[in-house]
């Protein structure tokens, strides 16, 4: 006999499930897509050289360098500087929403806070060269202020969101046992924040940081403005350094498309996904046994 | 010694100023922007095209139309599919390991790099499917962008929607896209499209993957057909702000910042304040 009412249903789920394979072909097929272009590249250039080289000259006649060292280092000092400025601000800002503040002003500031991630890189790299670059030059009597230091600052406010509002909502999701247990053994508020629910929040807190610095290894336009972009290995927090993102963004529009110079870029692409790949993926299997625990 | 309540009263002011820097740091940006751009935004920079030689004869117009136009695709790529993937994936993917590590992939997917989502454009779209600099190909990249995003924020919405509401409706005898249809996505609907519209707002700000699939400082006709080239607000400010020559155009480069930003805000706020209705609103 024929079923309307199961045919329509059997349809419905067919189409569903059709989008949703086609997305993840698509998600699966961009991966696949950068590795196979990408891995050219190693059989060219060994990944001793690419990795380890320090020089970055793909242009240079004769002998072509393929060193990404000093790129990767400019990528962590910026990451690393940010998150510097970031963690000790944000976890301030978290403990102050979640636990100080009244829900009036956490309703008012949490958005505001959140606000900040929406405000486009490239607006705040304008920002960085008109305004902080020449109050950094000026401070630090330099001849100008495009360097690893303006760009960590920039890339700090960029990661404070992240950091504030994950780790506002980690400590808010502790169960209030926590609190009424401590308050009621006569310690004060702020023993109790920093002896019972930090210690829980902890891996929480952790992974909020390790998305932020996903975010801050990923960002682009920011560090194409400030950077100063200079190829040179870093001799210190000013120097002007070339992060993977920018010099990909530098160098993608002027090369020969299917050019071993091209297949480096590619590669350079698949180290920054397989960096950012990683560092989410260790932050949501921290946030996954975090919620698993204090469910009740 | 310092008493335990004055150094939690040293802590808690120390806590608070942190706050109060991460505000004003918001309130900084926004009024720098506007001192810095106000001077040039009128009803002229608004309307006109972008004079090439003389740019303080011109407006932004194009740019605004780009960055409109690119919005439009990239929410016809990635709404859509990113809604119907979200509710295959919660509603009909059975729950196992699978369905797990896809919705654990999916949600790291949202984390990568867009430059890495711009070369992927660039090497796919625009020469393997020979798209070259296009709309079509910039909307396509930033769709695939966006895609996890959407799908994340979705999910979200559809979890939760109590699993009560879902055995009410079979209890009913209703079959299962019934219960979809007429107790699922009207309670996590606003949820899916403040998700959507966040998406759309952070795709029309980036600037590094539009680089490298069509966008241009200059053309002298809006795109008529999806396969034109068009400018963009993001990739404009950035050229006026770190390759251009005229005296003017920093300032320019301000303008534009003003008119992308006011727009995102605006976008941003609407969400907020529907999502606030909504919390007082639902009660489970």
């Amino acid at each position: 006999m024929f079923n309307y009412k199961n045919t329509k249903e059997k349809l419905i789920e067919l189409f569903f499930s059709t989008t949703g394979i086609l997305t993840l072909l698509i998600l699966i097929g961009i991966f696949v897509f950068l590795f196979v272009t990408g891995i050219h590249t190693f059989a060219k250039i060994t990944p001793t050289d690419f990795f380890l080289g320090e020089q970055w000259n793909p242009d240079a006649y004769g002998t072509p360098k393929w060193g990404i060292l000093s790129l990767i280092i400019g990528t962590l000092m910026i990451a690393f500087g940010s998150l510097v400025m970031s963690i000790p601000l944000g976890l301030a800002g978290a403990v102050y929403l979640s636990e100080i503040a009244g829900s009036r002003t956490r309703e008012l500031l949490k958005p505001a806070i959140e606000m900040i991630a929406g405000i486009p890189s490239v607006v705040l790299g304008l920002i960085g060269i008109l305004f902080l670059s020449p109050l950094i030059a000026n401070v630090f009597g330099l001849s100008h202020g495009l360097n690893a230091f303006t760009s960590s600052v920039i890339v700090g406010v960029m990661v404070l969101p992240t950091i504030i509002s994950i780790s506002e909502d980690v400590l808010t999701s502790l169960p209030n046992e926590f609190r009424e247990a401590s308050l009621a053994l006569g310690a004060t508020k702020w023993q109790m924040i920093r002896m019972t629910l930090l210690p829980a929040a902890l891996s929480g807190i952790v992974a909020a940081v390790m998305l932020g610095l996903g975010r801050a290894i990923g960002e682009t336009m920011v560090v194409l403005m400030v950077a100063g972009n200079s190829i040179a290995m870093p001799t210190s927090f000013f120097s002007p350094v070339r992060p993977m993102t920018a010099n990909i963004a530098i160098e993608i529009k002027e090369v020969v498309t299917g050019s071993l110079h091209y297949d480096a870029l590619f590669a350079i692409g698949l180290v920054l996904f397989v960096m950012t790949f990683i560092v989410n993926f260790i932050s949501d299997i921290i946030v996954e046994k975090h919620v698993r625990k204090y469910r009740w | 010694m310092v008493s335990e309540q004055s150094k939690q009263a040293i802590y808690f002011t120390l806590f608070k100023s942190a706050t109060v820097l991460s505000v004003a740091i918001l309130l900084f940006v926004l009024l720098f922007i506007f001192c810095e751009g106000a001077g040039v935004v009128d009803i002229k920079f608004l309307t006109s095209m972008w004079s090439h030689r003389e740019i303080t004869q011109g407006g932004i117009l194009p740019a605004i139309m780009g960055t409109f136009f690119l919005a439009i695709g990239v929410s016809v790529v990635s709404i859509p599919l990113g809604i119907c993937t979200a509710i295959y994936l919660n509603e009909y993917a059975k729950e196992n390991l699978l369905t797990r590590t896809i919705k654990l992939a999916i949600r790291n997917l949202a984390g990568v790099p867009s430059i890495v989502y711009g070369i992927f454009g660039l090497a796919f779209f625009a020469l393997f499917l020979k798209l070259g600099g296009s709309l079509i190909a910039a909307s396509l990249t930033l769709g695939c962008m966006t895609l996890p995003w959407i799908i994340t924020a979705s999910e979200e919405s559809l979890k939760a929607v109590p699993n009560s509401f879902r055995e009410g409706s079979y209890a009913l005898g209703a079959t299962k896209w019934q219960t979809i249809k007429t107790n699922v996505l009207p309670h996590s609907f606003s949820g899916i499209m403040t998700g959507a519209i966040l998406g759309l707002s952070r795709a029309m700000g980036e600037t590094a993957p539009i680089i490298m699939v069509g966008a241009t400082f200059f053309i002298a006709h809006l795109p008529n057909s999806p396969f034109d080239k068009f400018m963009a607000m993001p990739y404009h400010l950035y050229i006026l702000a770190t390759q251009h020559s005229s005296p003017y155009a920093r300032e320019y480069a301000m303008g534009t910042a003003l008119v992308l930003v006011a727009l995102i805000f605006m976008l941003n706020l609407g969400v907020f304040a529907l999502r606030y209705n909504l919390r007082k609103k639902k009660a489970w």
